[in-house]
């Protein structure tokens, strides 16, 4: 790969623009097989002592990058803009076309946050959606840039409290689309058991789970507050709170037209976020429980006569890297069901009075 | 009743359910398995699209037990996979492969694929989807075929069963009739795949979405706007080793009478009224069918042939055809055709479709050009507007694909100048994402019982009736000497014989 760099200290946001364009016109000519990818901005603030932790988190995310991407760090004290462009591409071979791919890293101080769309609305690429990703919080940030923000990345697994979280992802869901980093580590698991329902002759035992039990990362209560959410909302059961002497054990239940459904979320020992696994159980006997295992899931299904089957279901772990890089990608999509499943999970999880 | 009514969960979800399956490849040695199949099952797996229950059974003649199957496929996997294989997934897809044995006309290999797949189901608990995917040589076919319905493997109670049945699908219009006979003695059509892989590939499913998800293209794409089309499939390559098969085949069997014609049927369909499988492939028969094929007494006129000659590639002195390995010298297979067709319908009557192939040309490009007519007055000329052409809409299906629209611009300057400009989209930077291979969705499709990529019985036969006339009249001529193109060049002069007048072909 090569790189093209400009930097300024106490520059402006129209200098910026201007190196970009410069840059772009200087490659381009140079090579006119060299164009700039249009697909997505990605705006990310963060606290300046973590700039390079969460630059290591997006060079990790594989194919799925956002094309420009905006890193504003931010320092206290700090009162100019200081600003580093780069422009990544690789030289296409005969007859190919070269993609060029922009950063622009941008130091600026807390006294910015507050009118932070009229630094980033000049650098940011024009048609194209704008994602916004403030692993740090800076609320302040977040609503400056709501009016130019397509989407938001978020991650309600970030709070010490899944209803903090949960509750959040809300508040901005009904200004902006959210793409929950917590959802998104659902998705393998919403997959299978989409999957496991889905032959016609199992599939009215979807309409018989007794029970629901969510096993997850001490840090990843929301993420199974909200599969149990999609798991409600999907099923329209009605959801009631749940109680538990911690949010590392939850317990309730959630009424479906003609029966109650046990709903238990239960911290377990893991290192990566997520979930460790999945059970569910219809009152007859049946029940299919999914824990993570090395090289995918491992599946557990109990007939109604008691008969036990044990099996592997394929696929690579993601990892928190390729779980930012499915956020980025997710940007230029729509999921209908995760409005519907918050809304659940914020009743199973509801905000301390 | 929709998937979502059915199943409540797999609403919002991008890869919809596949129910558990058992896949039997017959060929399971062969360079399709190794270098497509086998690869895109390890990213299906890995990706976690295979169904929770997926059990692998290959069949081919080769005497070797289950472990060196393995093997095979395990380096396949490392070798041809287009992500880097995860051990312990590999060793998950690898963990319970069979392999059997067998000649295709061996009745014992049926009974051993039979008692394979009930012990599966056994293991399993109930019954498993059954896919046999025939990557065997075409003749085959119907072999493996009948073989499978005397062992009554065809059958659909309690489970589905269905056949992917690889391309050539027959050799010429009365073999693919044949064929269709024979497969549909034993199966419905509704277990039938017949497998295009180009029907697979993103740029080819783009062309519905650029035509039928914006209404800027479709109010011009008829004979009032539209001058003509050319559709180009061209490769840089020759035969590479595959001597045996196109000598056989030709350029017009390989690529003409399935990929290109294809193309041209999804260029041209009326809308579908839904993106489902029927709906989809009778509008795609509807206009094949008023492709006129040519009358004996016009094929000389309406499609070239020619082959190529010694020339230079890449700066490297390359052999002609007939001297390839594998090749006869006095070989008459046509490496190069290009022909000239017509529309016979309200939308597309007079406009001439172009479409030539051919292998060791100057560039490997696979594009569609529409060409459209120029404006009835311009007003500029006497501004020194010389540049100006019509309108030109390119969808390129590799490499770089994409769609690129020419329109005219104003020079800068003091005076009306107008010169062509380019508008272009390009995958590559618009979803820097890697698509998916054309198997891996195929794959997937076929287990999921979705036929919409892929060639019905009446399809199939439609595309062979267009060739059919061409392939007769080219056989029946033993005398005449084939024309010779150097290689790395753009083809032979003779390419333009079927070209109306005031036409061109494209650079390539």
């Amino acid at each position: 790969m090569s790189e093209d760099v400009w930097s300024e200290r106490n520059t402006t946001p129209d200098a910026i623009d201007e190196a970009l364009r410069e840059m772009l016109r200087e490659r381009h000519a140079a090579n006119n097989a060299l164009v700039p990818a249009r697909v997505l901005n990605l705006v990310v603030v963060v606290d300046r002592s973590w700039k390079g932790e969460i630059a290591n988190r997006l060079d990790r995310v594989g194919r799925y990058h956002a094309s420009r991407t905006v890193l504003c760090a931010v320092e206290p004290g700090r009162t100019t803009i200081d600003a580093r462009v780069v422009m990544t591409y690789q030289e296409p071979a005969a007859d190919g076309l070269g993609v060029i791919l922009e950063q622009v890293e941008i130091d600026i101080g807390e006294v910015h946050l507050r009118n932070l769309d009229s630094v980033i609305d000049p650098i940011r690429a024009a048609e194209i959606p704008t994602m916004i990703w403030c692993p740090h919080g800076h609320a302040e940030a977040i609503d400056a840039l709501l009016p130019l923000t397509d989407v938001i990345l978020l991650d309600s697994d970030e709070e010490p409290e899944a209803a903090d979280g949960l509750a959040r992802a809300a508040e901005l869901l009904a200004s902006v689309y959210v793409v929950d980093l917590a959802w998104l580590r659902t998705t393998p698991w919403r997959e299978r058991l989409a999957a496991t329902f889905d032959p016609p002759e199992r599939s009215q035992l979807l309409w018989q789970i007794g029970q629901v039990a969510a096993r997850h990362q001490a840090s990843s209560s929301a993420s199974a507050a909200l599969l149990a959410g999609w798991l409600a909302s999907r099923l329209h059961w009605q959801v009631t709170p749940l109680s538990g002497v911690s949010s590392c054990e939850l317990r309730g239940i959630a009424h479906a037209a003609d029966r109650d459904v046990e709903v238990l979320l239960d911290c377990s020992d893991q290192v990566v976020p997520g979930l460790t696994g999945v059970t569910v159980a219809v009152p007859g006997g049946w029940s299919l429980s999914l824990d993570r295992a090395a090289g995918g899931l491992c599946a557990r299904r109990r007939s109604e006569d008691g008969t036990e089957s044990v099996w592997k279901i394929m696929g690579a772990s993601r990892g928190e890297g390729g779980i930012l890089g499915e956020g980025v990608r997710q940007a230029l999509l729509r999921d209908p069901t995760y409005g519907p499943a918050l809304s659940s999970a914020r009743m199973f999880c509801p905000a301390a009075a | 009743m929709s998937v979502t009514a059915e199943n409540p969960l797999v609403e919002g979800l991008e890869r919809l359910p596949v129910h558990p399956t058992v896949l039997v490849i017959f060929g399971a040695t062969g360079d399709l398995a190794r270098r497509k199949l086998l690869p895109a099952l390890y990213n299906l797996a890995h990706q976690g699209a295979l169904p929770e229950r997926f059990e692998l059974v290959g069949v081919s003649r080769r005497e070797q037990p289950n472990d060196d199957y393995r093997a095979i496929v395990r380096e396949a996997v490392e070798r041809f996979s287009r992500t880097r294989p995860d051990p312990a997934v590999l060793d998950g897809l690898l963990e319970d492969v069979r392999y059997i044995s067998g000649t295709f006309a061996d009745d014992s290999v049926y009974t051993e694929v039979g008692r394979t797949l009930d012990e599966l189901d056994e293991k399993a608990g109930y019954p498993l989807s059954r896919v046999f995917y025939l990557s065997t040589a075409p003749e085959f076919f119907p072999v493996i075929v009948g073989e499978l319905g005397t062992a009554g493997l065809n059958v659909t109670e309690g489970r589905e069963t269905r056949v992917v049945i690889e391309k050539p699908f027959g050799y010429d219009l009365a073999s693919a009739r044949k064929l269709n006979a024979d497969v549909l003695s034993v199966f419905d059509e509704s277990q039938v795949f017949r497998i295009d892989h180009y029907l697979g590939k993103e740029t080819v499913q783009n062309m519905m979405a650029f035509r039928f998800a914006n209404v800027l293209f479709e109010p011009v794409w008829n004979r009032n706007y539209v001058d003509h089309v050319q559709i180009t499939a061209a490769e840089d390559i020759g035969v590479e080793g595959r001597a045996g098969y196109y000598e056989g085949a030709g350029a017009l069997r390989d690529l003409v009478q399935n990929h290109m014609l294809q193309l041209l049927a999804l260029l041209t369909m009326e809308p579908p009224t839904a993106f489902e499988a029927n709906r989809l492939r009778d509008e795609k028969l509807k206009v094949l069918e008023a492709i006129v094929p040519p009358a004996p007494e016009n094929v000389s006129t309406m499609a070239v042939r020619s082959q190529y000659g010694p020339g230079v590639q890449g700066g490297v002195p390359v052999p002609g055809y007939r001297e390839e390995p594998g090749v006869a010298p006095d070989s008459r297979t046509e490496t190069y055709a290009a022909l000239r067709l017509q529309i016979s319908n309200w939308r597309w009557a007079g406009v001439p479709f172009y479409l030539r192939t051919g292998k060791r040309l100057a560039r490997k490009v696979t594009e569609i050009a529409v060409q459209l007519k120029p404006v009835p007055h311009l007003a500029f000329q006497s501004q020194g507007s010389v540049g100006v052409q019509p309108n030109l809409v390119v969808l390129t299906v590799q490499p770089d694909e994409g769609v690129s629209i020419s329109l005219e611009a104003k020079i800068p300057g003091p005076r009306m100048r107008i010169r062509p400009v380019n508008m272009e989209f390009h995958y590559g930077t618009t979803f820097v994402s890697q698509s998916p291979e054309a198997y891996e969705r195929l794959i997937l499709d076929a287990m999921r019982g979705d036929a919409t990529l892929f060639t019905r019985n009446d399809e199939i036969e439609a595309l062979w009736g267009i060739v059919d006339p061409i392939l007769t009249a080219w056989k029946q001529d033993t005398t005449s000497e084939i024309p010779q193109y150097p290689s790395g060049s753009q083809g032979p002069p003779d390419g333009s014989a079927v070209l109306e007048p005031g036409h061109s072909w494209r650079r390539l």
